[in-house]
């Protein structure tokens, strides 16, 4: 299929631009581009069927089951994007005076409000354009706090060598250095390992609890006051709160901030139907430290925005991705009390579900009550028969489904991991069931063909080996 | 010489005058898959028996590289930098790194030995 820099010709276009305004003016030379600007020059016609063409060759929660572990792909309710469409939000300037934007700023405190309840946190801001932004926010906050103390000599962060690969990433990006604590034999955190590795420059521990191979952490109590007697905080990375929403609050296992993904957990887009957002809470003693401008007061007596009195500053600029937030705010009304721990109990039936019917044939990494995701390891398959997790991933292209997660965790060596979500029926995991097990059936007989999989797919197996050693990121034009 | 294996995976090759080379086992790098990245540290950086010295990116995942010996890096492999992929065309080739000044080294397997505990690895 050619780009878009190749199709078109020289001259066409179309008029979408507005006529001009304000007075034209010429920029300085020294300003000006001294090089041809090489812009695609198309006709409406051909720019639509371009894109009409290019999302023919992706595959998105609209086209089919997308079991990608750790990434909660659940179905994106339209009604979300009609509330996120109304004039009164997507008119809105972000430097509108405060009484003229009372319902968005109602928004953002209902949503805060809500989201505070449901994670059993007291403030929460929702800056934060994505989960490890979340991430780096929360640690900010937690790095504020020991600072405001004086106390400058925790300098460790915490995490499981289980735990999703922006977690190290996200405290060395705040200058923590990272501890990375093994799992134990049950998958869970080990404490021995924890109580080692805590002490007085310990700033804080990351966790996401059910973890990552869908399990939910049974000593969790034991965990946070492990780290709280050392004089470390708790952070909770909400990438799994699909298994306990509603359920279980991470304000109650003793974590002191959390981020949650909207575009998880609350049902917005991911990725480039986004963008994404990731709140962060924390409970009232970090609260001082939150970014932004806070909405307070009440809807009666007016809205008003105010900055938190040792406020880190901006992690971004005015409220975040707003209408993100519109659009999850949409959701938690549209589940309510009732709605929200029954999609949780549902993610977490669908992925027992799947489990249980999968295990006739696939090992599986731990082989217990999973929560809303589990693992299965592929090791022995491969050793047998050369299939690998990658191949088999590969394979399910086949069938129309986006494949599971691959090697992760890395605790796991041949890990698929499946993510059914709450809002799949059964007929389609059914069909998900019996494509894996036909795959297996095909490993055994036939293991050229998985070696070569997908057969049937728009696109065949790109070489990721040579993509990633010698990345073509950019265009060359001729000229 | 003969060369020696750790139990996470990389080989030692003792080069005389004190000086020994370090890479990971050919096991190893079929485990890792096709390597696109590694990271080395730089002539004259100090390696600690059982920490980790070195990182390698693979499509799958980054991996640590743990050293087999204390001492202090000599010289590094820096053909690797540009052609991760020698690793995995010849893993017992493909040094990483070439430690002076030893003072302690892990307990290290023989290739018969290292072949024994990889078959335990993978059943």
């Amino acid at each position: 299929m050619n780009l878009i820099f190749e199709i078109g010709k020289e001259g066409r276009g179309l008029s979408l631009l507005p006529k001009c305004d304000v007075p034209q003016t010429d920029l300085p030379e020294k300003f000006k581009r001294t090089t041809k600007l090489h812009l695609p020059q198309l006709s409406e016609n051909e720019i639509s069927r371009h894109y009409t063409k290019l999302a023919g060759r992706t595959h998105g929660v609209n086209d089919g089951f997308y079991p990608l572990g750790s990434c909660t792909m659940k179905y994106n309710p339209k009604v979300n994007e009609f509330a996120a469409s109304l004039k009164g939000f997507t008119r809105l300037h972000p430097l509108q005076e405060e009484k003229y934007a009372q319902g968005a700023l109602e928004v953002i405190q209902m949503t805060e409000n809500s989201l505070a309840e449901i994670l059993g946190m007291d403030s929460f801001t929702l800056q934060p354009a994505a989960g490890a932004h979340g991430e780096f926010t929360g640690l900010l906050l937690i790095k504020s706090y020991h600072t405001d103390r004086g106390d400058t000599k925790r300098t460790k962060i915490i995490v499981p060598d289980s735990a999703h690969g922006t977690n190290p990433a996200s405290a060395a990006m705040c200058g923590y250095e990272v501890i990375s604590i093994p799992s134990a034999e049950d998958g869970c955190v080990d404490l021995d390992a924890l109580r080692d590795a805590v002490g007085e420059d310990t700033a804080g521990l990351m966790l996401t609890n059910p973890n990552t191979v869908g399990l939910f952490d049974k000593n969790i109590l034991e965990i946070t006051k492990i780290v709280h007697e050392a004089g470390g905080l708790c952070y909770y990375d909400g990438a799994n709160l699909n298994a306990v929403m509603g359920q279980a609050r991470p304000g109650d296992m003793g974590f002191d901030c959390v981020h949650v993904n909207l575009h998880k957990t609350f049902s917005t887009p991911h990725g480039g139907g986004g963008p994404g957002s990731g709140p962060v809470g924390c409970k009232a003693f970090l609260a001082d430290f939150l970014p932004g401008a806070r909405v307070t007061g009440t809807p009666e007596e007016g809205l008003k925005l105010v900055g938190a009195p040792k406020s880190m500053g901006l992690v971004k600029e005015f409220y975040g991705n707003f209408l993100v937030v519109v659009k999850a705010l949409a959701y938690i009304l549209t589940l309510g009390k009732e709605g929200i721990p029954e999609a949780s109990a549902n993610a977490v039936l669908n992925a027992n579900y799947m489990r249980v019917k999968l295990s006739k044939k696939y090992e599986m990494a731990y082989d217990t009550t999973c929560m809303h995701e589990f693992v299965m390891d592929l090791a022995e398959l491969k050793h047998r028969t050369g299939v690998s997790a990658l191949d088999v991933a590969k394979g399910l292209l086949d069938y129309g489904i986006h494949p599971p997660t691959m090697y992760f965790p890395l605790i796991v060596h041949e890990a698929l991991m499946v993510e059914p979500c709450e809002t799949e029926p059964r007929e389609v995991m059914d069909e998900a069931i019996e494509a894996l097990l036909e795959l297996y059936d095909t490993a055994e007989k036939d293991p050229e063909y998985l070696h070569g999989a997908p057969h049937k797919a728009v696109i065949g197996r790109p070489d990721e080996l040579g993509a990633a050693r010698n990345p073509v990121v950019r265009y060359t034009f001729e000229d | 010489m003969a060369l020696l294996f750790a139990k996470t995976h990389e080989w030692l090759n003792d080069l005389g005058d004190g000086v020994a080379a370090i890479g990971i086992s050919d096991f190893a790098q079929n485990e890792l898959g096709g390597l696109v990245f590694v990271n080395l540290p730089e002539p004259g950086d100090e390696v600690v028996m059982g920490e980790t010295f070195a990182d390698v990116e693979s499509v799958k995942a980054v991996s640590d590289i743990y050293s087999p010996v204390t001492g202090t890096v000599l010289e590094i492999n820096e053909e690797l930098l540009d052609q991760p992929e020698l690793i995995n065309d010849s893993a017992y080739d493909a040094w990483f790194i070439k430690v002076e000044n030893i003072t302690e080294h892990a307990d290290l397997m023989t290739e018969d030995e290292y072949k024994a505990f990889c078959e335990t690895e993978e059943a």
